[in-house]
C-alpha cells in the first residue's frame, strides 16, 4: 500500500482536528500549521490509532518529522 | 468502550458546526444541542473550540444554574481533558470554567492563600491524584507494617487536602479515584504483597471510601469506570511516558461527563423521574394485541428473562428515590392490566407514580407527566424501544434524556446505568422525603388494608383540600384536566385556555380547582367545578369533574359544600346538576341522586339551597391564597 493512498483519510483527519482545510504534503511539518503543537499531535495520533485500530509504536512517533513521515509508518502497519 | 453511545449520533456534522459560527446569537443553544449527540473527543474539542473563540469566557445569559468554577488539582497533564469537562457542563445547559494548577504544584497552591487557585475561587475542586504520585516511595521490599502505615499517611495527607479546600473555598470536593495502572508483581494474589503498589492503591481506595463518607466529600470512581469498560479504555502507558496523561484523549469526552455528573447532581440538576414505554420496552411483545398470555416475560426465554432485569433495575432505582412513571401508547384497561394481573411482572401498579396509556403522542402525555408530578421536563428520562417514538419526543421536547436504547432488553439497564441520568451524591433528606411522597399511593393502600373501618381509614388520612378559583398558575393544568378527564365527567365539556379565562372573567360564573393533600404527599389539583348561574337565578353545574385517584375519599360530598357556599355568593336558590351519557362516564350516572339531589322531569337534577345542611367529612377544607 503507497504512502500517497494515506493524503486523503489524513486530510479529512486534519479538517477535523484544526477545523480547517489543511493542504498536506509530504515536507508539511508542526511549524507550518498554525495550531498545531503537542495537543494536537496527540490528537492526530489517537484520532488514526482510533480509526484504524493501531497503536504507534513510541519509537515510530519520535520520529515523526512531517507529514510524509506520518503517511510512511502508517502505510506500513495498515491499509487506508 | 468510553463512547457517549446512549446520544444520538449527529448528523451533518460539519455544516452545524460552521452554522454555529454564523450565527452567533443562536450559538449557546445550537451548542447545546451538539453536546446532546455523540461527541468524540475530536468533536468534543472542536465544538468547544469554536464556541469558546464565539463566545469568550464569559458566562453567556442562556447559561442555567449556577456557573461552575472547577479546578482540577493533581500533578499530571489535565489540560486534554478540559473541553471534555466543558462541553459535559454545556451538555446540560451549565456553563464551566476550569483551572489548572501549575504542573506538579497543587500542594503549594493549595496552602498559599496568595495563589492562583485562590484567586481562581472555585466552587467545585476535583482532586485528581494519580496513581504514580499516590505510590511514590511504595516498593514489594516493604512490610506489612510499612506498607499499612504508608497506606494511612497517604490517605492523612488526602484528607488533609479535603479539608483546606472546605475551609478555603467552601467548594463541593470531588476525589478522583486512582486508576489500578500497576501491573501486579505476585499475581491474582497481588494483595498478598503490601508492598506492592497494586495493593497498596486498592487498600488506598478502601480507605478513601471510607474517609470520603465521613467527609462529606464525592467520589469520581475511575476505578469502577476501569472495571467496566477495560483499563486500556482508559489509560495509555504510551501517553503517561510521552504528556503525563493519566486520562486517555479518547476518554475524555466521558471522563468530563462522570465528572459534570456530580457537579450537575450537587446543584439538584440530576434526573428524577423515570418513564417507561410498555409495549417491548418493559415486557415482549403488544399487550393490546398479544394479549396478556401472549406476552414475553419471565422464565423461560431469555428476552423475558431480560424484561424482568430491566423491571428488577427500575424498581431498584426507584427504592432509592427515582421516580417511575408510564407513558404508552394503549388502552389504559391493556396497558394496566399485566401490571394487576401479569404473574411475572416485578413493577406493580403502586410502583408507577403517574400512568399515562391512551393514544395521543408521546410528547404531550410525557409533558403532562411532569405537570402530573410537579417536576420539571429536564428531570425526565424516557426508554422507548422505538426510534421513531425517541425522535419524536427528542424533537418536541429537547429537554427531556432520551437514550438511545438498543432493541436488545439485555443492554437496557446498562445503558441507563452508563448515562448516568440519575446520578446521586449521598441520600439526602430531601430524597427521603420525595421518595416517601412518590410512594405514598402505596402507603395509603396499606393503611386501608390495615383499617378496619373506611371512616377510621380516612380519619387517618389527615386530607387536606385546597381550593382556588382558576388563576394563570393553574391555568394550563386546568384545561388538561377538563380535556382529558372521561370517567368521572358529568357533562365532559371540553374549554379551551380562552374559554377558562372568559369565565375567570364573568361575575355570574365560578371556576374552582382543588388541590388534595394527605399524609402521604400531594396528590395535586384533582377536582375542577364550574359553575354558572341561570336567568332565573338558578345555579347550574355546567362541569364537574375528578381524577379517579381519588374516588372514594369523600372528596365529592367537600365539593358539593363549596359548590353550594359559591352558588349561594351568586344569591342562587337551587343547584341544578346534568349527566349527559357517554361511553366513558358511566360510573357517575348516579352521582347526583346520591347526593341527595331530586330528578327534574327533564332528566336533570335539583337541589335546594334553602334546605341544604352541608355534609361533614373528614377533609380539612381551606381556600388557597
Amino acid at each position: 500500500m503507497s504512502e500517497t493512498d494515506f493524503y486523503p483519510v489524513l486530510t479529512e483527519i486534519f479538517r477535523d482536528v484544526f477545523m480547517r482545510d489543511v493542504a498536506l504534503r509530504p515536507e508539511l511539518t508542526a511549524k507550518d500549521v498554525p495550531g498545531w503543537d503537542s495537543f494536537k499531535q496527540i490528537e492526530i495520533i489517537v484520532a488514526l490509532e482510533e480509526k484504524y485500530d493501531i497503536k504507534f509504536h513510541t519509537r515510530e512517533l519520535d520520529q515523526l518529522n512531517n507529514v510524509g513521515d506520518l503517511a510512511r509508518v502508517l502505510a506500513g502497519k495498515t491499509k487506508p | 468502550m468510553t463512547s457517549l453511545y446512549w446520544l444520538p449520533e449527529v448528523q451533518d456534522w460539519r455544516a452545524r458546526l460552521r452554522n454555529l459560527s454564523a450565527d452567533s446569537g443562536r450559538a449557546w443553544a445550537e451548542g447545546v444541542a451538539l453536546a446532546n449527540t455523540r461527541l468524540d473527543f475530536i468533536r468534543t474539542n472542536a465544538l468547544d473550540e469554536t464556541l469558546r473563540r464565539l463566545l469568550g469566557e464569559d458566562v453567556p445569559p442562556e447559561a442555567i444554574g449556577k456557573p461552575i468554577r472547577l479546578a482540577i488539582l493533581g500533578s499530571c497533564t489535565f489540560a486534554h481533558l478540559h473541553a471534555g469537562l466543558r462541553v459535559a457542563a454545556l451538555r446540560r445547559g451549565l456553563h464551566a470554567t476550569i483551572y489548572e494548577n501549575d504542573f506538579g504544584q497543587y500542594w503549594q497552591e493549595l496552602a498559599d492563600d496568595g495563589s492562583a487557585l485562590h484567586a481562581f475561587r472555585p466552587n467545585t475542586v476535583l482532586l485528581a491524584l494519580d496513581a504514580h504520585h499516590l505510590t511514590a516511595g511504595v516498593s514489594a521490599g516493604m512490610s506489612a507494617a510499612e506498607a499499612a502505615a504508608a497506606v494511612q499517611d497517604t490517605a492523612g495527607r488526602i484528607r488533609e487536602c479535603w479539608r483546606i479546600i472546605r475551609r478555603s473555598f467552601g467548594a463541593q470536593v470531588i476525589h478522583q479515584m486512582p486508576l489500578p495502572v500497576h501491573p501486579p508483581v505476585l499475581g491474582s494474589n497481588e494483595q498478598r504483597l503490601p508492598g506492592s503498589r497494586a495493593a497498596f492503591l486498592a487498600a488506598l481506595c478502601i480507605e478513601l471510601r471510607g474517609m470520603a463518607e465521613a467527609e462529606g466529600v464525592d467520589l469520581l470512581a475511575l476505578d469502577a469506570r476501569a472495571a467496566i469498560d477495560g483499563l486500556n479504555a482508559w489509560h495509555d502507558p504510551a501517553l503517561w511516558h510521552r504528556a503525563k496523561q493519566e486520562v486517555s484523549l479518547a476518554a475524555s469526552p466521558l471522563y468530563g461527563d462522570l465528572v459534570l455528573r456530580l457537579a450537575a447532581a450537587q446543584q439538584g440538576r440530576s434526573a428524577k423521574c423515570l418513564v417507561l414505554d410498555l409495549d417491548n420496552t418493559v415486557w415482549g411483545g403488544v399487550v393490546g394485541d398479544d394479549g396478556l398470555e401472549g406476552l414475553v416475560l419471565g422464565q423461560g426465554s431469555a428476552l423475558g428473562e431480560a424484561y424482568v432485569a430491566f423491571q428488577d433495575y427500575a424498581r431498584e432505582l426507584s427504592r432509592r428515590g427515582v421516580i417511575l412513571a408510564v407513558c404508552s401508547k394503549n388502552d389504559e384497561a391493556n396497558a394496566v392490566e399485566p401490571f394487576d394481573r401479569h404473574p411475572d411482572m416485578l413493577l406493580r401498579r403502586n410502583d408507577i407514580a403517574s400512568f399515562v396509556a391512551n393514544w395521543s403522542d408521546k410528547a404531550s402525555n410525557i409533558r403532562a407527566i411532569a405537570e402530573e408530578l410537579n417536576i420539571g421536563l429536564d428531570a425526565l428520562v424516557f426508554v422507548d424501544d422505538n426510534p421513531f417514538e425517541r425522535s419524536l419526543v427528542r424533537q418536541e421536547l429537547p429537554m427531556v434524556a432520551v437514550p438511545e436504547v438498543s432493541d436488545d432488553p439485555t443492554l437496557f439497564a446498562r445503558t441507563l446505568a452508563d448515562a448516568g441520568y440519575f446520578e446521586g451524591l449521598a441520600v439526602t433528606d430531601d430524597d427521603r422525603a420525595r421518595g416517601a411522597q412518590y410512594q405514598g399511593n402505596r402507603a395509603r393502600e396499606a393503611l386501608r388494608a390495615s383499617a378496619t373501618d373506611l371512616p377510621g381509614y380516612l380519619r387517618g388520612l389527615e386530607m387536606q383540600l385546597i381550593w382556588r378559583r382558576f388563576d394563570a398558575i393553574g391555568l394550563a393544568r386546568t384545561v388538561q384536566l377538563i380535556n382529558k378527564t372521561n370517567q368521572f365527567n358529568l357533562t365532559t365539556r371540553r374549554y379551551t385556555e380562552d374559554d377558562v379565562q372568559a369565565i375567570m372573567r364573568d361575575p355570574r360564573a365560578f371556576g374552582l380547582q382543588l388541590r388534595l393533600l394527605d399524609r402521604f404527599g400531594d396528590n395535586g389539583i384533582i377536582a375542577i367545578l364550574i359553575g354558572r348561574m341561570t336567568a332565573d337565578d338558578d345555579l347550574a353545574i355546567d362541569t364537574w369533574l375528578m381524577s379517579c385517584r381519588v374516588l372514594g375519599r369523600q372528596v365529592e360530598p367537600t365539593s358539593l359544600n363549596l359548590i353550594a357556599a359559591e352558588a349561594r355568593r351568586l344569591g342562587a336558590r337551587r343547584l341544578i346538576g346534568e349527566y349527559i351519557p357517554t361511553k366513558k362516564n358511566g360510573m357517575v350516572k348516579d352521582h347526583y341522586p346520591k347526593l341527595g339531589f331530586a330528578t327534574l322531569p327533564d332528566g336533570r337534577f335539583v337541589l335546594d339551597l334553602a334546605d341544604f345542611v352541608p355534609a361533614d367529612t373528614f377533609i380539612d377544607v381551606t381556600e388557597g391564597s
